[in-house]
């Protein structure tokens, strides 16, 4: 008779029935969707980040930023035998260096093995992150007197373009890509740990003081370079051994070119330094404590989590996160808070309304446990009714996002400030064209995926158990103040 | 017109009360006033009761001083006045409330000093309610109105469907068992709502204007059910405006300012 009179009392009052169920499954829909797309940005951020600093990367150790002033462009000079004069005069020059990453602090060598001292540090792995940088063009030969040469146009350069020239005619490029130095005996921790070697084979113990090289199989296809091809690396001809590709298909490995470590350090002339050291600790418990001691032992250097390399990542996924966490979540629970206010609301008038039912009820033998299970069960039908078409409502809207596959660009913070800039171009040449084809490393489109987890299904059944348990109370307790003598004579 | 079966209820033991000499029973009738057998038990005995309620600052005193003493198988029928006490006296003998003093028997159990646990049994158990609305719940049918009286007696599903089905054909609404009540005249509504109150097989039915709402035809037909149940030995208390329902009541109480005296010629 329970589920008799139950059943008939939801059919019988179906506006009300609808009303809260619809208002449970327009909330529990909402934090469904929002909560995936939270799993799914987190995915992304994940995915950013292994890209970038490797799988298993608890902690980092970079150096403090250098005070604005320090570093500044990089200068190229050309002696009087820099460049081959052809016959018809003109110039060809072309220089390749590899610097430090400008704006970058660079951390001595033995930082690593600070790091790898320290309790609670299972590996450790030190990178030196550079930038090749080749300037190359043709300058032609000096007018002897006011004419215009062809292909160029006399006259006073530009204003803000530099001062002097005095011809033009000239075009030159600058040219360049991320390189980064690995210790290739230590590649389990650090940028290389979340790469496939897609040709070739990565770097071995036997590289080290070798001129070798590994190359991001995107840069690679870009530069039209293959496995056995020579790059020019600093001025010196590398041989790519290897072409590494990312784990993941939306994004680029950490850099453009990878070298051995000595050989980076001894090329770019920045002697025994590293930028940053890859630490892995013994048991994620462990993290807070071993980046406190790391803090205490290198006090110059800045020591980031996986949670500080987050907020690293900037681009449309940081606002997708950003917009989740605040706007999302917000939304949720204020729509979860309405929805619960007008289950509740609608139970208790439910009630009163119903007084006479329930004095006629209590005037005839039921008990007050017997009314309030009547009125609780009911409440309960309705939340779990709110909750089924909240899980096939939540269900809806993740599939379509997935179907629509939304896609956001990431950009960690760590990798876009490869950008050097053509400091020592100096002069003035009229018509000069300066190329700048410096690879975007770090900046990935990546399709936003909104994952269905266990949590997601529990947080929505919990919800609507939690509305209609909320309502049932609130209703009940309303119910069973109802004096059966009162109820009827209220009801006359 | 739905021929009205005739009666076949299961009669319970009565029991009887001991009374002492000294004891107020003015208010005690001595033999039948009408149609029937005379009651020879008394299944009700208030003492001195009174009733008061606090509304706002004033205090209303509903009952005053009321002894009164009913017999099992008893056919009485309580009139007077609006404000007169008669709701609160039909509440206070229906276990509903206390009185504010003195005592309210039925068949051995004080009414004025039980829980509110042992009041919502002897109501499930002893006593058997009809109202002026009927009282009947919109969204069920005429036997799962009926049916919910026996909810709280715990009985097996198959007792119930036959009590349900007997109830229902005692009150001649055999052949409307799976109508909701807003497809039954008035007068099968309040059939079903006496069919309710019987389906427990009470010592008492407590009936509020039960031919308020009812026209003649109606009223008629639904105090020849009443009188059937009377006469079976279900002791029948009705409050009712109707002097047409009171003239044919054993005996007739008038409440008036929460004193009540016996009317009966």
């Amino acid at each position: 008779m329970y589920g008799t009179y139950l059943r008939r009392e939801l059919v019988g009052r179906k506006k009300q029935t609808i009303i809260v169920a619809a208002g449970l499954a327009i909330a529990i829909a909402l934090v469904m969707i929002v909560n995936s797309l939270a799993a799914g940005v987190r995915d992304a951020q994940a995915q950013a980040l292994e890209s970038v600093y490797g799988v298993g990367t608890d902690l980092t150790v970079t150096g403090a930023m250098p005070e604005p002033g320090e570093g500044g462009g990089q200068r190229f000079d050309f002696g009087e035998e820099g460049g081959a004069t052809g016959e018809d005069g003109t110039t060809e020059l072309s220089q390749s260096q590899l610097v430090s990453e400008p704006m970058r602090a660079t951390l001595d060598a033995s930082t690593l093995d600070t790091v790898t001292a320290v309790d609670g540090v299972s590996a450790a792995s030190a990178t030196l992150s550079l930038t090749n940088m080749t300037f190359s063009g043709e300058l032609p030969a000096a007018p002897d007197d006011t004419t215009t040469t062809e292909g160029g146009t006399q006259g006073t350069p530009p204003q803000g373009e530099g001062g002097g020239g005095g011809f033009g005619g000239g075009s030159f490029g600058v040219d360049s890509f991320t390189v980064l130095g690995i210790d290739p005996t230590s590649t389990a921790v650090g940028p290389l740990s979340a790469v496939e070697i897609s040709d070739g084979r990565a770097l071995e113990s036997s590289d080290e003081g070798g001129n070798v090289a590994v190359l991001d199989a995107t840069y690679a296809a870009t530069a039209e370079v293959v496995v056995g091809d020579t790059i020019d690396i600093g001025g010196e001809d590398f041989e790519v051994v290897g072409l590494v590709a990312s784990t993941s298909d939306e994004a680029d490995t950490a850099s453009n070119v990878y070298i051995p470590l000595d050989v980076a350090q001894t090329l770019s002339g920045v002697g025994a330094v590293v930028s940053t050291v890859y630490v892995q600790a013994e048991s994620s418990d462990a993290i807070a404590a071993v980046q406190a001691d790391l803090e205490e032992a290198l006090p110059d250097t800045t020591v980031s989590s996986q949670a500080d390399l987050a907020s690293t990542v900037s681009g449309s996924l940081s606002s997708a996160s950003s917009l989740i966490t605040n706007l999302g979540t917000w939304l949720s629970v204020i729509v979860l808070a309405v929805a619960l206010v007008l289950a509740v609301l609608f139970t208790i008038s439910g009630v009163s309304r119903r007084t006479r039912e329930f004095g006629t009820l209590k005037a005839i033998g039921w008990s007050n446990g017997r009314v309030v299970g009547q009125v609780a069960g009911e409440s309960a039908v309705q939340g779990l009714l709110g909750g089924v078409v909240g899980l096939v409502l939540g269900f809806a809207g993740i599939v379509a996002i997935n179907l629509i596959s939304p896609t956001i660009s990431t950009a960690a913070a760590a990798e876009t400030s490869t950008q050097g800039g053509p400091g020592g171009a100096g002069g003035g040449p009229g018509d000069g064209a300066f190329g700048n084809a410096v690879m975007q490393q770090g900046s990935t489109d990546i399709v936003l995926q909104a994952p269905v987890t266990l949590w997601v299904i529990v947080a929505a059944v919990g919800i609507a158990v939690l509305g209609g348990l909320v309502a049932g109370a609130f209703g009940g307790w309303r119910a069973a103040r109802l004096s059966p003598a009162e109820a009827l004579r209220s009801v006359g | 017109m739905t021929e009205i079966a005739p009666p076949a209820l299961t009669k319970k033991p009565l029991t009887s009360f001991t009374t002492t000499g000294d004891e107020d029973m003015t208010m005690i009738d001595t033999g039948p006033a009408g149609v029937g057998d005379a009651p020879t038990a008394a299944l009700y005995r208030l003492t001195d009761v009174t009733r008061t309620y606090r509304q706002k600052q004033r205090v209303i005193k509903a009952l005053t001083g009321v002894g009164l003493e009913i017999g099992a198988g008893e056919f009485v029928t309580i009139q007077g006045p609006t404000g007169g006490g008669k709701s609160t006296l039909l509440q206070l003998l229906g276990a509903l409330d206390r009185p504010s003093s003195g005592s309210v028997m039925l068949a051995g159990t004080d009414l004025a000093n039980a829980s509110d646990a042992e009041l919502g049994r002897v109501r499930a158990r002893e006593i058997g309610f009809v109202f002026q609305g009927f009282n009947l719940i919109p969204t069920l049918t005429a036997a799962e109105n009926v049916d919910m009286a026996l909810e709280p007696l715990g009985l097996p599903k198959a007792e119930r469907a036959t009590r349900v089905a007997e109830a229902l054909a005692h009150v001649g609404l055999a052949d409307r068992t799976d109508h909701k009540p807003t497809e039954l005249s008035g007068g099968q509504q309040q059939r079903v709502a006496i069919a309710r109150a019987i389906v427990k097989r009470p010592r008492v039915l407590l009936a509020d204007e039960p031919t308020g709402n009812l026209d003649e035809s109606m009223r008629d037909e639904i105090l020849a059910v009443l009188e059937g149940l009377c006469a079976e030995g279900l002791t029948l208390i009705v409050v009712t405006h109707d002097s047409a329902v009171a003239r044919r009541a054993h005996r007739r109480l008038r409440l008036d300012k929460g004193t009540v005296r016996d009317i009966t010629r």
